[in-house]
């Protein structure tokens, strides 16, 4: 009787330890890889990093008309102004790996990214094209 | 009840507001549309244009269509080069009578006052910037070629291939329609565009076809310059010298 009680608790705390053990490893380790972000020059953005994932393609599709229709080259939100800070360290581009700051994000998210289509992914300095 | 109430006053509301929207006396609607509290956008009350002197531009020169390429980043498509994107070419006319007198001329977009290309758009990609400067806005071009068909001075270009090495100032990309810019990028910044700095006959003249004391516009007044297709009345913002 003793032995059957001791083989039940046993097997109760094995249960519970994998139990608390399961979701644990899987948030370490990621069964969904988390976007990996490196940038060239980190810093203060034009907003919080709350408003920017939430809210970054609103404002340059907002920005685009002005800029292109208007003439409106000096704004705060920036295509370029977003890679020459986002580029990556490693080729210079927002493009191109897993770690690069767009294509990470959109992969992790699914999304289709068209600005590079007709846009240059890498800074100014580093396209090796007259600013 | 208390609905029909509050929507009531919500009418009454508007009505009064809306009152109180008047113009100042003497202010006319048109002198708010273009007044341009901020510089940093393109003025109504300019209008860029290019006087091209045929006496001067050179047979067989052709630095306006490099730097052009050079400052646009247009590379040759792969092994069709009748494909190949053309924002500016030289044309070489020949007088057949007489002395075979020879003459030599960039054609590019006319940056016309009047553009077939923005008439015949389906999408209103094709436009005309406040200042004059005629665009395409790739990011609802559908690549249909209306305003290639339209462009009596063949001044458009179709991307057949992806591209890759863009200026970052320059978007471009397979599937739109695109034609010489002005170097609006360059203008914005006070810049001339890179044909006229490249240049070395100053056969290129670039300004302000609106302000009367300006280089172009005392050229154009004193000088005879013609509108290529005169005849068709757009209005150029391109003339030409001694054609």
């Amino acid at each position: 009787m003793l032995r059957r009680a001791v083989t039940f608790l046993a097997f109760i705390t094995l249960a519970m330890l994998a139990a608390l053990a399961t979701p644990a490893a899987f948030a370490e380790s990621g069964r969904v890889p988390k976007p990996v972000i490196d940038i060239a020059n980190p810093g203060q953005c034009i907003a919080s990093p709350e408003v920017m994932r939430r809210t970054h393609m609103d404002l340059l599709k907002h920005q685009r008309d002005k800029t292109l229709r208007e003439g409106e080259r000096h704004a705060k939100i920036s295509l370029n102004g977003c890679i020459d800070c986002h580029a990556s360290k490693n080729n210079g581009s927002v493009l191109g790996t897993k770690e690069n700051f767009c294509q990470s994000c959109h992969t992790y998210a699914a999304v289709k990214l068209d600005c590079f289509e007709c846009h240059q992914p890498k800074a100014a300095k580093i396209a090796g094209v007259k600013p | 009840m208390s609905t029909d109430t509050s929507r009531r006053a919500f009418i009454a509301a508007s009505a009064g507001a809306a009152g109180f929207v008047a113009l100042a006396p003497g202010v006319k609607l048109m002198d708010l549309a273009q007044a341009n509290a901020d510089p940093d956008v393109a003025s109504g009350k300019v209008r860029w244009g290019m006087l091209i002197d045929t006496t001067k531009c050179a047979t067989g020169c052709s630095d306006c269509v490099t730097a052009c390429a050079k400052e646009n980043a247009i590379e040759p498509g792969s092994g069709r080069p009748s494909q190949s994107s053309q924002w500016i070419r030289k044309i070489e006319l020949k007088e057949k009578t007489g002395g075979h007198r020879e003459l030599s001329l960039p054609m590019l977009c006319q940056h016309c006052a009047n553009p077939p290309c923005v008439d015949v758009c389906p999408t209103g990609a094709s436009f005309k910037r406040a200042d004059g400067i005629v665009l395409v806005d790739r990011h609802i071009c559908i690549g249909c070629r209306y305003c290639m068909m339209a462009c009596p001075y063949q001044a458009r270009s179709f991307v057949h291939e992806p591209l890759h090495n863009q200026n970052p100032e320059v978007p471009r990309g397979q599937g739109c329609v695109e034609s010489c810019t002005l170097c609006v990028h360059r203008v914005d910044k006070g810049q001339t565009p890179a044909c006229v700095e490249s240049c070395t006959h100053q056969a290129m003249l670039f300004g302000d076809l609106n302000n009367p004391d300006g280089e172009i516009a005392r050229r154009i007044n004193t000088v005879t310059s013609s509108q290529v297709r005169a005849d068709l009345r757009l209005d150029p913002g391109v003339r030409y010298q001694g054609i």
